[in-house]
């Protein structure tokens, strides 16, 4: 027993030497340090791609001559998809590490609980992949900037095309956590605005990532419905399109389907991709040479080898977005940052110029919106696609301040 | 002598074997009484059935006159009734003392207490006890690496703790060297003068039996076949076909 | 009627892959009494192993054939698992093992990762089975009545084998009674690995025959295991045809649930769980344990003591340099520290039911998370002020506790555990489903301190005298007459029956003790992170606290307080590392194999060595 005591003596004490490290650097070339805080290990296929986008964009930058003559450093940590331990390892990254801001997390608890910590402690935590709105919204908070599309705008486009035609009776199928809630609310609410008779005639919920397809796809056929709203993604939505087509349930029904475009899910599907289905993605195969957008493509795949997915290009989004709020602030103090992202326009990105609003701190990243097909190699690709600008569908800043808690 | 504990008929079946077949019999005050037979005779079933470790499939019993059938282990140990088990059952995880001062803690209804230190409590009645069954030089040993004799006799200063009026010891001299068996039986004969309580007891070696019971009853394939004192008893012609007849007269305890 | 057909089909179907990974883990536990938690990662590897082997080997042959040799791919990495890991320490206190196989989880998903990669598999169709029959107008996929055909076959064939071959003969004796296939004159050792070897090859079947329903993915390991020890629980451990009605009892309700009760989902197979060991405390099939009490089994403990001079003065010092340790210390050392007091409470309140009363709970988290969710949610609605809410945290969890202990304490073992974990589970589905109040996994947030202690220090210091405070409460009931029966109840409950003493009541008491503890820990979390999440309720929430209690030591007081520090500081570090959870994964499989007493009790017998023998002396 004694000898334990001492262990954790032992421990303690060598906890405490350790940063020592961190300030032994020249200050003027010392890098700029972001905390990158993801789920890298469980859903590494979502937060690899996401990862390299952001080392693509930090390399280039320091190529430039950096931030404020600095170099940009991220540094990646995993939260092993633990809101409290996200919570530890940002306080680490902050006073420990030297970070002067936060970004990451694919997961929306995790975003959520890091953006109540940084409110708190007056740190700046640009949201870069966290899908629920309550970010920026009904939890919205002066420090947390939010840069992936609106759950709300997206299920707005797809909404938007479904009112264009006849199908009236609707079945809506999404995992049964916080986003997929929000989504269906999200797509119902418009839809009927658009298009008060339609009628919702079956909710399924299947758990996120344990989908009983049959049992699914046997419950969405019986309530006979015109059209489909898909909200799973991953491997619940390759056995729901598997089980589906199996049974025959997309057949003569539209289905609208939820990032269902994005290469992270709709690449594993590979020949058995659906066609004909209207998504949000992100279809970089498309984008020509010569275009910002080809540019990035081009640059990803010469820096690793591989296509990029739509977390390279959130990524990618989050490193000139960091960069652009440091050289605008000029410093690297919080406050500064904090009100540097405040309106910040970043004009040239693979998608466009990007603006974070005042009102709400969310950026204006659009959407791609298209109809699934299969190219003449097989693979499912989108086809008629556009780039959608956000503003339009985004509830009126009247409703967005009422939202937001008084700041 | 007044009654202390009857059974009426009492009768336990497994699954529709008999186990106890209507058995009735009583113990008085004072007396030390052996139940014997051989071995599955259903003494070990009897004796759970007395103190509530089993409900009788049917029948009654009875201490002191009061009804007591189905009535739990530890509401019939607080009536005092005090047991010891043919397979020991003790705290391997305590000292010997402790296992002593464990039941006085519960006789004295401390168990719910949150701030004493266990172990300082009623240890000098413990060390008393200990010494009566000789076994004070050992009080603060871990129980578990008693020798198996120690062990019965720590059992008996732990059903001896609560001042119990009728003890009950399912064979509790099982395991022991033939010499340490008498002087086992003594001390539990010395404890029945001094204190003047009832002891039902259950016993293989018949050296020992005879030597100490004041009444035998004998028990075979549920049934009571005798019950009297040790003359009447070695000369029932039915025990005798039972011991001799089945070959396993005085036979020694298997599962010790 | 067609429809609940077709329903009804597609759970059957459904409760093939189930089945088989649950067979193999109820014939490991009934062999070897391990509670093997790695059963989903041999899963896991069997669709790997699976995809790959299909992509290489063409045809219906290959198919079929590629599912065979995964079986036995699978079946040969779980027999390597025994024998480098688990044959060290069968002899460790029983449910040990469990750290180990957990360390073996960890370990897997990292060399998963390196050889597979992060992408999603889609499994390969099953050759000339794509398509759907109709049956009375419904369409079921050809794939579904092959894996209901084919389901009670593998019954049957594993029916033979265990009640007409030899090795079955000998695994049901095993599974009886241990000791006594040693007297059959048969090498223990390797029949264990056997065992081992045929259950895990089990699930790898399982693995790549559910590939052409979905496919592999890193994440299948903890998707399945939860439904796996359900099924077998419900089913009576060690029960085959027990698993296999279970594995159709619950896929069939599930896929029922799916049709007319789409939010159900979450929770059914738990409640069914727990209305099944209400009623039949040893599962449908099951018997009555006849092994030892849990986490009691090998060398019994030394009687206990408190600290004698040194062991007080040492502690003494610990804690005035925790209380210094702001004067001189950076700020993120307090937050670390904070950290690992409120986890060293929460395990040293699974340890005091856990090592003193013997009673192995899976479900602990409920009154972790309880107590966080109630300070929460009074913060959160009603605004309440914070040191009302905090006191709120440890009542309602030892109220919560009462309420789950009430049901659980008539039950023992294994069974205990998993009625604990299917509540802990109703817990977590309150949570995560009842948004309108929890605002489900979008957590309660905001939750911070009162202002006087919403700063480091003054935090630092609530924590460390509460957190402190609440371990040496615990300790000092473990001495006093309360500990001391509850001890009793766990080492031989017929004796403190026996002599007087409610063992239920004693075991109910200090489970909400337990609770309360738990929650107090709760509180003090939720107040340092400002959120509380369903994530705290969840089960590997109360796996972690499980492990650390074992790894630091069952059979010692300061096992729970140990290991806690001693996890939440490695993994701290190594979480910055690559691969850390391949390291994290050995390191915890070496502390088991060397350390197999946990670290306490092992340094405990190593320093005894040192020392001539005490055993006469009090300690
Ligand atoms: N739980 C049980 N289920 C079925 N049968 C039982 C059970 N317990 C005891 N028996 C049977 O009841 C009979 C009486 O057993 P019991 O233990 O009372 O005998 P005993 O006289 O104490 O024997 P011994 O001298 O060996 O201790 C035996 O045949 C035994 O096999
Ligand atoms: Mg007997």
């Amino acid at each position: 027993m004694t000898l334990l005591r001492r262990t954790v003596l032992a421990t303690a004490a060598a906890l405490a030497l350790v940063p020592a490290a961190v300030l032994a650097q020249d200050a003027g070339k010392a890098p700029i340090r972001i905390g990158e805080i993801n789920h890298f290990k469980r859903l590494a296929a979502f937060a690899e791609p996401y990862r390299k986008g952001i080392e693509l964009a930090v390399s280039e930058i320091n190529a430039g001559g950096g931030v404020l003559g600095r170099p940009l450093e991220f540094i990646f940590r995993d939260d092993q998809g633990d809101p409290a331990e996200a919570v530890r390892i940002a306080e680490e990254l902050m006073t420990r590490d030297g970070a002067v801001m936060l970004t990451g997390s694919i997961l929306s608890n995790v975003g959520l609980a890091i953006s109540s910590f940084a409110a708190e402690k007056h740190y700046v935590y640009l949201a870069s992949e966290p899908l629920a709105d309550t970010l920026v919204w009904g939890s919205g908070n002066p420090y947390t900037f939010r840069l992936r599309t609106s759950t709300w705008v997206q299920a707005a486009l797809l909404a938007e095309k479904a009112a264009t035609t006849d199908a009236i009776r609707y079945a809506t199928i999404a995992p049964n956590y916080a986003y997929g809630t929000e989504a269906v609310e999200a797509f119902k609410a418009n839809l009927k605005r658009l298009k008060p008779e339609v009628e919702f005639v079956a909710e399924q919920w299947p758990p996120l990532f344990k989908i009983d397809a049959g049992a699914e796809v046997q419950a969405l056929e019986r309530a006979k419905p015109d059209a489909i709203y898909n909200v799973t993604f991953g491997t619940d939505l390759a056995k729901l399109v598997r089980e589906g087509g199996d049974r025959g349930l997309f057949e003569g029904r539209d289905v609208y389907g939820l990032l269902t475009g994005e290469p992270e899910y709709f690449e594993p599907l590979g020949a058995e991709a659906p066609e004909g289905w209207v998504v949000t993605g992100y279809p970089w195969y498309d984008f020509a040479e010569g275009t910002p957008g080809g540019a990035f493509v081009a640059a990803y795949e010469e820096m690793f080898g591989e296509t990029p997915k739509n977390g390279s290009n959130v990524g990618y989004l989050t490193g000139l977005s960091v960069a652009a709020a440091i050289e605008r602030a000029g410093s690297t103090e919080t406050e500064a940052i904090r009100a540097a992202f405040e309106d910040l326009d970043i004009p040239d990105t693979p998608v466009g110029p990007l603006h974070y609003r005042a009102l709400d701190n969310q950026s204006t990243l659009g959407a791609f919106v298209g109809t699934t097909a299969l190219n003449d190699e097989g693979d499912g690709v989108m086809v008629d696609w556009e780039y959608k600008d956000p503003t339009p569908y985004m509830p009126s800043d009247d409703e967005v301040r009422a939202m937001r808690p008084a700041e | 002598m007044t009654e202390i504990l009857r059974a009426d008929t009492l009768r336990k079946s497994y699954d529709g074997f008999l186990a106890v077949d209507g058995v009735s019999f009583s113990v008085r005050e004072g007396e030390l009484k052996a139940l014997i037979g051989p071995n599955g005779a259903g003494k070990s079933t009897c004796f759970n059935m007395l103190t509530g470790q089993l409900k009788p499939s049917s029948g009654e019993v009875f201490l002191r006159g009061a009804r007591i059938t189905g009535k739990r282990p530890r509401e019939i140990w607080r009536l005092g009734v005090g047991r010891t088990f043919q397979i020991t059952g003790t705290y391997a995880s305590m000292s010997v003392a402790e296992n002593v001062q464990m039941a006085l803690i519960s006789h004295h209804r401390r168990l719910f207490g949150f701030g004493a230190r266990a172990w300082k409590l009623y240890r000098a009645e413990a060390l008393d006890l200990l010494r009566s069954v000789a076994l004070d030089d050992q009080a603060d040993r871990p129980c578990s690496v008693l020798a198996y004799g120690d062990l019965k006799r720590l059992e008996l200063a732990i059903a001896l703790s609560h001042r119990p009026r009728l003890l009950l010891m399912d064979e509790p001299t099982a395991g022991m060297a033939p010499s340490a068996r008498i002087d086992m039986m003594q001390l539990v004969a010395d404890v029945v003068r001094d204190q003047g309580l009832s002891v039902l007891f259950t016993e293989h070696d018949m050296d020992v039996v005879f030597a100490h019971a004041h009444h035998i009853m004998v028990l075979n394939r549920g049934k009571l076949i005798a019950d009297g004192n040790a003359e009447a008893v070695r000369n029932d012609p039915r025990v005798q076909e039972v011991y001799l007849g089945g070959g396993t007269l005085f036979k020694e305890a298997r599962d010790a | 009627m067609a429809f609940l057909f077709a329903l009804f089909l597609t759970g059957l179907a459904n409760a093939a892959a189930l089945f088989l990974v649950a067979s193999g883990l109820s014939l490991i536990f009934g062999v070897t009494r391990i509670v093997n938690f790695a059963h989903g990662s041999f899963y896991m590897l069997g669709a790997f192993i699976g995809v790959t082997l299909m992509e290489l080997l063409p045809g219906a042959v290959g198919f079929w054939g590629a599912i065979l040799l995964t079986g036995l791919a699978v079946g040969l990495i779980g027999a390597l698992v025994e024998i480098v890991v688990l044959r060290r320490i069968y002899r460790a206190p029983e449910l040990f093992q469990l750290v180990a196989t957990f360390g073996v989880i960890l370990v897997i998903q990292d060399l998963a990762l390196m050889i597979w990669g992060a992408e999603d598999r889609l499994g390969p169709r099953a050759p000339g089975l794509r398509g759907v029959w109709r049956i009375f107008g419904e369409p079921v996929p050809k794939f579904d009545i092959v894996l209901i055909a084919i389901t009670p076959v593998i019954l049957l064939a594993l029916w033979y084998l265990i009640t007409r071959t030899r090795l079955g003969i000998l695994v049901r004796a095993a599974t009886q009674d241990r000791e006594m296939v040693g007297a059959l004159g048969v090498n223990q050792a390797w029949l264990f690995t056997g065992v081992f070897a045929l259950g895990s090859a089990l699930a790898g079947w399982g693995g790549a025959l559910q590939l052409p329903k979905g496919g592999a993915n890193l994440l299948m390991d903890f998707n399945i295991i939860g439904a796996v020890f359900v099924v077998v629980v419900i089913g009576g451990m060690g029960s085959l045809p027990g698993a296999f009605i279970a594995a159709v009892l619950i896929s069939v309700l599930n896929a029922f649930g799916v049709a007319f009760l789409p939010e159900s989902t979450l929770v059914l197979m738990f409640v069914v769980m727990a209305a099944v060991l209400i009623l039949r405390p040893y599962g449908l099939l099951g018997r009555e344990e006849t092994a030892g009490e849990h986490g009691q089994v090998g060398a019994p403990e030394t009687p206990i003591r408190p600290y004698g001079p040194r062991g007080v003065a040492l502690t003494v010092a610990l804690l005035v340099l925790l209380a210094a340790l702001p004067a001189f210390a950076e700020p993120f050392l307090l937050t670390l520290v904070v950290d690992i007091t409120v986890f060293a409470l929460f395990a040293a309140s699974l340890h005091f039911i856990l090592g003193t009363g013997g009673m192995v709970s899976f479900g602990h988290a409920a009154f972790f998370g309880g107590g966080a969710y109630a300070a929460a949610l009074l913060v959160y609605h009603s605004e309440t002020p914070m040191e009302l809410a905090f006191l709120c945290a440890p009542l309602a969890a030892g109220v919560l506790a009462l309420g789950i202990g009430w049901f659980c304490i008539r039950l023992s073992g294994v069974y205990f555990a998993m009625l604990t974990l299917a509540f802990s589970q109703l817990v977590w589905s309150l949570a995560f489903q009842w948004r309108s109040v929890t605002r489900g996994d979008d957590g309660l947030i905001n939750i911070w301190p009162a202002d006087w202690l919403n700063a480091p220090m003054p935090y630092y210091y609530l924590t460390l005298a509460l957190g402190v405070g609440g371990i040496l409460t615990l300790r000092h009931i473990i001495h006093a007459p309360f500990g001391y029966a509850l001890r009793a109840g766990r080492d031989s409950p017929r004796q403190a029956e026996a002599m007087g003493i409610n063992v239920g009541r004693v075991q109910l008491v200090a489970f909400a003790l337990a609770g309360a503890m738990a929650g107090l820990a709760g509180g003090l979390f939720v107040f340092s992170k400002g959120s509380v999440f369903p994530t705290e309720l969840e089960i590997t929430k109360s796996f972690d606290a499980l492990i650390v209690v074992f790894l630091g030591g069952v059979k010692t007081l300061a096992g729970g307080v140990v290991g806690a520090s001693f996890m939440t500081s490695v993994e701290h570090w190594l979480t910055r590392l690559e691969y850390w959870r391949l390291v994290l994964g050995l390191v915890i499989i070496a502390v088991v194999i060397l350390m197999p007493e946990g670290i306490v009790g092992t340094l405990k017998r190593l320093a005894g060595r040192l020392r001539p023998s005490t055993e006469e002396a009090p300690r």
